[in-house]
């Protein structure tokens, strides 16, 4: 039996453990990798925002901060270890380090398991050699493998861009950033650094076939028109041993389905989300989303999300008082929402607008 | 079959680089005339992105944002040293320092470098634009880890002085 059980140890599951395990709540905090902390690990790059959201701080540094005051605090942690059912009564279902079938009856749970990656269908994606962008940076910045030497990155959003700038650092050569729609996805200021190192951005071009026997040695590019259609005669060949695909994220959301939980499609967000009220209940009493399972956005927002999980689960158990539960949410949505401004947070805003119920 | 993508390399709004015009609108840029007051700070950020730390670094009090965070942060000409703190703590790496009167003939442009290996003072490099394509030859003359710059270093590059405003990587 455990108050809270947290399913994903990334940045919004830590600091919903952090957030109500500091105030007394019995944390159980359940990750299926080997060290918690999620994306933030492959994270090189100095994070934008504010002080309070460490800008300026390299992610993988946040990761290290974050798990230093959980060690501090009595949170049970559980590593290498999947979650693969809850049952409508509670019982949180996982496969142990050990490989035996386990299960806990939780009080509330929080689901935070992060995002998917998106893929690209085209004529040989199969081969080796193609991989999602988010996996060629974990192989490279976790693992200290390069994945490939000569690399044609598929998606112009921020993963993208950032990805083909961290392959650049770890020595290969970025042939080119293709992008099906007419403008780039990410940050301008993501886009300048990698145009002037020398990568090259095409909009307006998508990927047609990996060519190769054993695996990638080739792709061909082709371009496209304002409807996303092939413009025959654009076509390109270009070398390549690496394909990375960052054409979007979606909420990993397999045990929010298995729940039965209501959902609602919301493009800005990623594709299906788990409907939630502002504190981040779902339609099912004493379940909870934080971070990219609920709407893909960033991990500034996942960290703030989780933080309010924490604080609510921890209201709801009587170990704060509902005035002072009151004034942390206020402080919490009042970050969130400053997180939310400008032309790319506004539609993030309205995505969770449309999202939440009372 | 190719090395290289031969496909069209979309223009510069399309691919997220600012023109020199829309450069000159940016609070962050200086006017032609404070170049000549020494090293400056040039704030090439141009999109409402909450973001502040460039504020907070500078003790000069030299840029403001404000709130809320998503303002273009401005740079204040008078007050800035051209101390280079700016250039390290930048998420976006979009800023660098000008010192655009270095000699007679030449600039010194520093730029942020998250690169390995760092080059040797009085390496003659490559010296490229925005669009990484190659405008002429140049020399490093400084490489700086300021402390607490957590591995964003500053290179300082001396070019033909009439690259001072389009100057912004190198390739050695």
């Amino acid at each position: 039996m455990s108050d809270f059980v947290i399913i994903g140890a990334g940045p919004a599951g830590i600091s919903a453990a952090n957030e109500s395990a500091r105030y007394g709540v019995k944390v159980t905090l359940i990750d299926e990798n080997n060290l918690p902390g999620g994306q933030l690990f492959t994270q090189t790059h100095k994070f934008f925002g504010s002080r309070e959201h460490r800008a300026g701080v390299r992610g993988f540094q946040i990761g290290y901060d974050l798990i230093e005051e959980i060690k501090k605090l009595n949170v049970d942690v559980l590593l290498n270890t999947i979650v693969y059912g809850i049952s409508a009564d509670m019982e949180v279902k996982y496969i142990t380090e050990g490989n035996s079938a386990k299960s806990i009856i939780a009080g509330n749970i929080l689901i935070s398991t992060g995002a998917l990656e998106k893929p690209v269908v085209f004529k040989g994606w199969t081969k080796p050699g193609v991989m999602g962008a988010g996996a060629a940076q974990t192989m490279m910045n976790v693992h200290r493998v390069l994945p490939g030497r000569k690399v044609l990155m598929i998606g112009s959003g921020n993963v993208g861009l950032i990805v083909a700038y961290q392959l650049k650092q770890a020595g290969a050569d970025v042939v080119g950033i293709i992008e099906a729609m007419p403008g780039i996805g990410g940050y301008k200021v993501h886009a300048s650094k990698v145009r002037r190192i020398g990568i090259p951005i095409l909009t307006s071009y998508t990927i047609k076939e990996a060519k190769g026997s054993t695996q990638v040695s080739s792709a061909v590019i082709v371009g496209v028109d304002k409807n996303l259609r092939e413009i025959p005669g654009t076509e390109d060949e270009v070398k390549c041993d690496l394909i990375c695909i960052a054409a979007g994220l979606k909420p990993f959301d397999e045990l929010c389905w298995l729940l039965n939980l209501k959902f609602k499609y919301i493009g800005e967000l990623g594709g299906f989300v788990p409907v939630h009220n502002d504190n981040l209940e779902t339609s099912m009493e004493n379940i909870y989303v934080a971070g990219d399972v609920a709407g893909v956005e960033e991990a500034s927002t996942a960290m703030e999300e989780g933080r309010l999980a924490g604080v609510t689960v921890a209201q709801k158990l009587g170990y704060i008082s509902d005035s002072q539960a009151g004034k942390l949410k206020g402080k919490i949505k009042n970050r969130l929402k400053y997180l939310r401004l400008g032309s790319f947070g506004r539609k993030r805003a309205e995505g969770k607008k449309k999202l939440t119920y009372k | 079959m190719r090395n290289k993508i031969k496909g069209k390399i979309s223009n510069d709004s399309d691919a997220g680089i600012i023109t020199l015009d829309e450069f000159k609108k940016i609070p962050g840029y200086p006017e032609d005339d404070d170049f000549s007051r020494g090293p400056i700070a040039v704030i090439e950020c141009d999109q409402d992105i909450p973001c502040n730390p460039c504020e907070e670094i500078c003790k000069y009090g030299a840029i403001k944002v404000g709130k809320p965070i998503t303002n273009l942060p401005v740079l204040n000409t008078e007050k800035c040293r051209g101390c280079l703190k700016c250039i390290t703590i930048c998420p976006g790496l979009c800023i660098f320092v000008v010192y655009r009167d270095y000699t007679d003939k030449t600039s010194l442009i520093y730029i942020p470098y998250e690169f390995s290996p760092l080059p040797e003072k009085n390496t003659c490099v490559d010296v490229l634009n925005r669009r990484g394509e190659k405008i002429c030859k140049g020399f490093i003359r400084k490489v700086i880890k300021l402390a607490g710059c957590n591995k964003t270093f500053v290179i300082g590059m001396e070019i033909p002085k009439r690259f001072y405003n389009t100057a912004r990587h190198f390739k050695f």
